[in-house]
Order: structure tokens, then sequence, then C-alpha cells
């Protein structure tokens, strides 16, 4: 689905510390929580980005400044060329019907006090030029149709709806204004095995008929290889490794990497007893105070002085098709080996 | 009831578990969906859907007829009755404290006046007040809290610090001094709405301002901000539907709180003094003499309970139907 056109998001160098403060009456700042640190990436239009990192790594941060609901410390996300960061009033307003989210938990994400019909209608409220009043009810039981609901349960209300239901109504409100990028920040985590894979092919289904542009944020990898035409592996706030699904999934370079895919469970007893797991040693290390240099090296096998000092750029290296940051990438078939 | 299900969308083709997705709103035949079915091309919204709701609610219903007898009462008491309590020839001294009799339904009290007349012509000052206070103290309190509450900081910080003094005030002595400073220059009545008022809007903004920060942080306001609400639409359309539950319940029990804090000022000498007639005021002047002739405390305290029960059961039914989940 990918195509060579112009990207549709253009983000650089996104910076978001949220700042630590001591003290009551004169509030002094004594550090930060690097929870966004330097990321870059392009999207094009009809491409599926994936997001994967473990819990802490700035995956959701990172959406919120996307969606400009937190202000960035630093950076761009430049959206049709942009900068939405730096939109204020009517014109962040008509820069939202550009990108739009689907949100990770469908009981909490709808207003239990609203209809579906009002749900799904509240973008045309919003942005009243959508669609003429007399047109808003017939829109969304076409948006209702469009996610595999019934229309006639326009007047339900979101309780009387299935987890997989819900997060389909959530689907339809971000359908509704036609954006160009949709952020799917864990849209299936909450649900089901079972239903997971239905909204994941209601969203594919999606990409193929409006030509949508997603960032896909999850935790399990083997949903983001699913959907993505490229992941970004995200650890402590940076992207450690970028690249087509097939090159990360395949030939991952970075140890990090390696060892998340080395994690992904197994269907198969035979394959599972020979493939190499690795652990990794102790846990991530606070984003209040990174350790210097690679973010990784604390954690890492391969670490040598080098990491300490240095801090690896995302670029391609030798030996690998993609961007990785780490001094000694190399590429190593984790899933298949044994 | 043939509605078509959810799988008839387009979503069938992708895949056969679709079945797990099936419909999990109640099963078709009940009343509830019959009445969805046959409305289904009209919009619904929330306060339509309460509307319908309560219609068919027999506590509301009862409730309601109670507080429309007591306004006419209030408006037209000589409806109820042909003596006038202000004309100081139906009573008679001889005859205080005399039990229900005819002519005298609810029998006379301590200075041998008709102590049912006087209770009918003391429920437009009780109601007017205890409805008015409610009325006054939920909006102060209401607006501020949804304000303060979803703003947060510093207007936040500067708004519960000035509830605290007054909830630092004893309540009926800031009224006695709001009203005794005031008295003369406005009607007594007034007087003692804006007292009651000035000192009851904190307790409603705590509640309401507890109840939006609650309701502000939930996932459902994010996606509202990312379509671009702006902040009247957020606090009006989203957070207070999701915060009138409580401030609804205690306003309601508060109405009763207020007229009899009526009772209280008029016993100190400011707000409704004889020979101007309120529950309250009866309540306090029957008071003394309770163990010898209980019935004149007995009525009004009777109406007065009545009165709150009444509103609380209005409140009650409409919490109840503002939230779709008890539908």
């Amino acid at each position: 689905m990918a195509s060579g056109s112009e990207p549709v998001l253009e983000v650089r160098d996104l910076v978001k510390h949220f700042p630590l403060t001591q003290g009551i009456l004169y509030k002094k700042q004594i550090g930060a929580i690097k929870a966004v640190d330097g990321v870059s990436f392009d999207l094009r239009k009809g491409e599926t980005l994936g997001i994967v990192g473990e819990s802490g790594c700035g995956k959701s941060t990172l959406a919120k400044v996307l969606m400009a609901l937190e202000q960035p410390t630093s950076g761009s996300v430049r959206i049709g060329g942009r900068d939405i960061s730096k939109a204020r009033g009517g014109e962040l307003k008509r820069m939202r019907r550009n990108i739009q989210m689907v949100m990770q938990d469908p009981y909490t994400s709808l207003n239990p006090r609203m209809t579906v019909g009002d749900i799904i209608g509240e973008p045309f409220e919003i942005h009243t030029d959508v669609a003429p009043k007399g047109d808003r009810r017939k829109k969304v039981q076409e948006l209702l149709e469009v996610v595999g609901l019934n229309p006639d349960h326009i007047n339900r209300y979101p309780h009387q709806f299935s987890g997989g239901q819900r997060q389909r109504i959530g689907i339809a409100r971000g359908l509704a204004l036609q954006p160009e990028v949709i952020v799917c920040d864990e849209p299936v985590s909450a649900l089901d095995v079972s239903i997971q894979a239905q909204v994941i092919n209601l969203l594919g289904r999606l990409q193929d008929e409006f030509g949508l542009a997603y960032i896909f944020i999850a935790h399990d990898l083997s949903v983001v290889r699913h959907i993505s035409d490229r992941v970004g592996v995200m650890y402590l706030g940076k992207f450690v490794e970028l690249g087509k699904d097939a090159e990360i999934y395949d030939r991952p370079a970075h140890p990090y990497t390696q060892a998340l895919l080395s994690a992904v469970p197994v269907p198969d007893p035979e394959g599972r007893e020979q493939r190499e797991r690795i652990i990794l040693q102790g846990d991530p290390p606070s984003p209040a105070n990174p350790p210097s240099g690679c973010r990784f090296r604390t954690r890492c096998w391969k670490a040598q002085e080098i990491c300490a000092k240095e801090e690896p750029l995302l670029q391609i290296r030798p030996g690998t098709a993609h961007m990785s940051a780490c001094h000694f990438a190399e590429t190593h078939d984790v899933v298949h080996a044994g | 009831m043939s509605n078509p299900t959810p799988l008839d969308g387009p979503g069938l083709e992708e895949g056969k578990t679709m079945v797990a997705d099936a419909p999990a709103a109640p099963a078709p035949g009940r009343e509830g969906r019959r009445r969805h079915a046959k409305k289904e091309a009209k919009p619904a919204s929330l306060w339509t859907d309460a509307w319908h709701d309560l219609r068919r609610r027999p506590m509301f219903i009862i409730s309601v007829i109670i507080i429309l007898i007591l306004l006419v009462m209030a408006v037209w008491p000589s409806l109820f009755t042909s003596i006038d309590p202000f004309d100081a020839r139906t009573c008679d001294l001889s005859a205080a404290r005399q039990g229900p009799g005819p002519g005298h339904l609810f029998g006379r009290d301590n200075l041998g006046c008709d102590l049912y007349a006087r209770t009918i012509y003391g429920a437009r000052n009780s109601i007017v007040i205890g409805v008015l206070t409610t009325v006054l103290t939920a909006i102060i309190g209401g607006l501020f809290g949804i304000f303060a509450g979803y703003r947060g900081g510093a207007i936040d910080t500067l708004a519960s610090r000035i509830t605290e003094v007054f909830f630092a005030i004893p309540s009926v002595l800031g009224a006695l001094l709001i009203a005794s400073t005031l008295r003369g220059k406005y009607n007594s009545i007034l007087l003692v709405i804006l007292a009651l008022s000035v000192l009851g809007w904190p307790m409603v903004y705590r509640i309401m301002r507890a109840a939006v920060i609650t309701a502000k942080s939930q996932d459902f306001v994010v996606a509202a901000k990312a379509l671009g609400a702006g902040s009247g639409r957020i606090m009006f359309r989203h957070l207070l539907p999701n915060s009138l539950a409580s401030v609804i319940v205690v306003a309601t029990i508060n109405l009763g709180t207020y007229i009899a804090a009526e009772a209280a000022l008029s016993f100190l000498g400011v707000g409704v003094q004889s020979p101007d007639i309120s529950w309250g005021l009866m309540i306090a002047d029957a008071r003394d003499r309770f163990i010898t002739a209980p019935l004149p405390l007995v009525f009004p305290a009777l109406f007065l309970s009545i009165t709150v029960l009444a509103f609380i059961m209005m409140g009650d039914a409409v919490r109840d139907a503002l939230d779709p989940k008890l539908r």
C-alpha cells in the first residue's frame, strides 16, 4: 500500500520532557522525565508505521504529542507541511481534521451518557462545515455501516455493546472527519484475542478503502507485524531501530530488537525448543536519568566502552539495509534461529 | 423487531469469528428495546431518552404529583381552606390546643388558631425558601465546581480556598450576620434565601468539583479534545452529565435542611416573623408544648417531611434516568 508519494506526517527531532518539580509555593525544576527524546520519522499516504516497545518507553506520550494533546518540548510535527504543535485556535482545529486517534480502552473512551449517534456525530458538531445539519444523521449511519455495525443501533448507548463493537464505534468517530492519519494507541490490547483480529482486519480494510495512514502503537509484536509496512522500535524515548516490517522481524540489527523478538511466543512446540532466547538483565533505567551514550548499554551484552561515551545515531549501518542505533549493529534472525 | 444484526454490515467478510462480536445489547422483546425499535428514526439524546424514561417511572410520577399539589397550595392556598389564618377573628384563645374536630381538621394551635389553615398557608414561604435556595446553591456551586474542577491549577486553588473560608463560618451564625446586616433593605424571605445560599453553595461546589475531576481524567474527554472540542463543549456535554448524579442527591437532601434552617433563623429574630406563617416558624412555636400538645408540631413537620421526600424521590428518579445503564 505504501507508495513513494509525499509524506503526510513528518516528525522531526520530537522531544517531550515532563518537568519534575519540588517545592510548594516556588516550584523548582529538579529534573525531567525524558518521555520522548528525539524521534524523527515520515509517514506516507496509505502507509502504516508500527511502533513497539515495552511499557514506559514513551509510545503513548509520542501519540499524545502527535495529536497535539501535549505540547512538545522541542521538535516539530508537520501534517501536510504545517506544524500542528505550533498551531493555535482555529488553525489547530482545522488541522485536527487530518489527524485523529483510536484509543486503547473502548470502555472509557466513549462517553457513557451519549448515544452512539451523538458520539459519532460529535465531530460534525464541532466541525460544522464538514456536513450540513440535515445530513449528519445519515452520515453517522453510513459510518456505522462502514465499521460493520448496524446503522439502526444509532440510538443505543455504549454499554449496550461489546468491547469489540465499542472499539468499532471509536474507529467510526475517528473516521468521521476523513483524516489522512489515524493514530492508533494500542487499539486492540484491551480486547479478546478473537476480537483483536476482527478489529485489525477492519483497520486494514478501511486503510485500503480511504487511503489512511496509520501510526499503530502496540506492545504485541505479532499484531504490529500483521498490519505494519514499517516498524519503529522504541526504547527509553528513542527509536533504536526503524525499517520495513520484514527487515525488522527477519533481520533485526539492534540487540534490543533481537531480545524483544526472542520473547515472542512461538506456537510450535518443536520450534520453541530450538530457538534462541535472549533474556535481558535488570529493569529499564529511569527516563529521568537515562544512561550516557547508548541508552540500552546497561542491559546489553555487546556493550563496550564506546557505548557509554558516544551515543549511537539512528542510521543505516554496514551490513544492514535499514536504520538502527547501535555501534555494533549486526543482523541476526532471532525468530527463525535454531 | 426484525432488525438486521450487525453481521449484515460489510464487516461480514472479515471472517468467521464475527459471531463472537454479536450484539451484547439486551435481548429483543424487552420493553425498552421495543421503544427503541419504534422510534429508531428519531434522533435520541441523553435528555430526551431520560424524559421518555421518567414518564414511565411511578416514583417520578408520584413525586411530581405531590410537588404540583404543594405548588398549587403555595400559590393559591385559599383553594384548600376557607379560613383565613391572617384574620385574628378566626382564632379563639379559649379553644387553644383543641384537638381535631369538625371545622378544624387538624385542631387548633397555642393561640387557638386553625392549624390546618396555617399549615396550608405556611407552604408558600417554606417552599419558596427551600426550592429557591436549592436552585441557587446548585447553580452557583455547580458552575464554580465544574469550572474549577476542569481548569484546575491556580483557578482551582483560589476557588477552593475561598470555599474553605465559607466552610469555616458556622452556618446559623453566618446567616444571622448576613440577614441582620441587610435587614430592612430587602424582603425578609429574600434575605433568608440570600443568607442560606451564600453559605450553602460551597458544599455543592465541592461535590461538583470532585465529580468533575474524576470525570475529566477519562479517555472520552481526551477523545473530545482530540476532535477539537472547546472547553464549553467538554464541560457541558461531557463533564456535566457525568457529574450531575451526586449533586442532584445532595441538593435534594439539602432542600429540607434549608426549610428547617429558615425556622432557626426565624427563631433568632431574622427571616419570617409572625404574623407571617411558615412551617419552620410553626414548628419553632409548637416546640415548647410538644409533650402536652404534639399536633401543632406534628402537622407542619409532616408537611415538611412530605415535601422533602417528594423532592428526594424526584431527584433520585432524575438521577437514575440520566444513567443509561440503569434504564
